[in-house]
């Protein structure tokens, strides 16, 4: 029994980076959930993995895009291809359903919780919109709240089976609101988390809050 | 395919530079691949995500280009990598921050342990989707990432960074 017992925590050690990058099944997560919850060892060991998997993210989104020469490359290469006959075209409708169908319910859920921030945003922009309007009467578009103002913002992964009501109800407990994204394939949001810049500690401090939260997979300090 | 390679380039192109470590090979190379795609495209047959055939095709053909290459030139490049250890651990952790030095060490890991680094951490690729792209078997791509943390603990280690694990 031992040795099984043993065996089931090496197995769910091997886990963790998985768990913290969300990617398990909803079965795996939960079994991993249960040892982090009964296992302090492993939970400080799990920071760890949080710890790489942020660092990871950093490494490789400071390695920037490539230049329009690869695109403007391919498009050259594609043009000098032979011309296809109608028996080997490429079939849009069939890749366009393989492609959808290949999507896995995580990646559905991303982008089922992506679409319902993006509506629930709009939702809100309207709102203010609104709201703006019938108090200040009509004002020119130069006059509006600039994008870009100052603040404290963090870069946050929602856990993938958070929902929108989930989100709502912590975005409001913590007073923060999506200033941006998600990023394209990262789902990282930018969340701003004070209207005044705030020291690193207390960003630090900040961050550290909301990692307790069971609706983030994932958050660091974004650039000031 | 425009859309297709909006959406994905940028990832393959990160993805493929951290094996070849040359920014004009990794923008020749993605080129190649979407040009693969394209010629076989009515080949997908949709029982991977995209994003996965992707990487597959990505790393197939930057480990054909990293084997013709040099042996001295991959040996200059992991010498690169590991560089600027002349400080001693404690001028190193004055001078740098933890993450720094963490990202340095990710840097310094083998091809195959950056590799897999890459695909959990930052492509969020699962157990058997690694299995897909690297093909190797899914109980080799938990061990695998356990030792890629283990050399990485090493690296840190050896950085005067000592995290009690393993």
């Amino acid at each position: 029994m031992n040795t099984k017992n043993k065996e089931m925590q090496e197995d769910i050690e091997l886990l963790l980076p998985w768990h913290a990058a969300g990617t398990l099944s909803r079965r795996d997560a939960e079994r991993v959930e249960r040892a982090l919850a009964n296992d302090n060892e492993l939970a400080s060991r799990y920071e760890l993995v949080r710890e790489e998997l942020g660092e990871a993210i950093r490494l490789n989104e400071s390695l920037g895009a490539p230049s329009a020469r690869a695109m403007q490359s391919l498009f050259a290469k594609i043009d000098a291809e032979p011309v296809r006959t109608p028996r080997t075209s490429f079939n849009v409708a069939a890749w366009f359903t393989g492609f959808v169908s290949s999507f896995q319910p995580r990646t559905l859920a991303y982008a089922a919780g992506a679409a319902a921030i993006a509506i629930l945003l709009q939702a809100g922009f309207l709102a203010n919109f609104v709201m703006q309007d019938s108090q200040g009467g009509p004002t020119l578009a130069s006059h509006g709240t600039p994008q870009n103002g100052t603040g404290a913002y963090v870069l946050i992964r929602f856990n993938p089976q958070a929902s929108v009501s989930d989100i709502s109800t912590f975005l409001a407990e913590h007073k923060a609101s999506i200033a941006g994204g998600p990023a394209a394939g990262s789902g990282l949001f930018r969340l701003k988390v004070a209207e005044k810049p705030v020291g690193q500690a207390e960003l630090g401090a900040i961050v550290k809050r909301m990692q307790g939260n069971p609706v983030v997979g994932f958050t660091v300090p974004a650039a000031q | 395919m425009q859309v297709l390679f909006a959406r994905h380039h940028v990832r393959v192109y990160r993805f493929t530079l951290r094996l070849v470590r040359n920014e004009a090979t990794a923008e020749d190379l993605i080129s190649e691949v979407f040009l693969d795609v394209w010629r076989q495209a009515g080949k997908f047959e949709g029982r991977a995500a995209v994003s996965t055939w992707l990487l597959a095709i990505a790393r197939f053909k930057a480990l054909s280009v990293l084997r013709r290459k040099p042996e001295q030139e991959l040996d200059d490049e992991t010498a690169e990598a590991i560089e600027d250890t002349s400080d001693n651990p404690e001028v190193a952790l004055q001078k740098k921050e933890k993450g720094a030095i963490l990202r340095k060490c990710m840097d310094a890991l083998s091809a195959e342990h950056r590799e897999i680094i890459d695909l959990v951490y930052y492509h969020e690729k699962s157990v058997e989707e690694v299995a897909e792209i690297v093909g190797i078997p899914e109980a080799t791509v938990k061990t695998r990432m356990f030792y890629a943390r283990k050399k990485l603990a090493e690296l840190l280690k050896a950085q005067g960074i000592e995290r009690g694990w393993p």
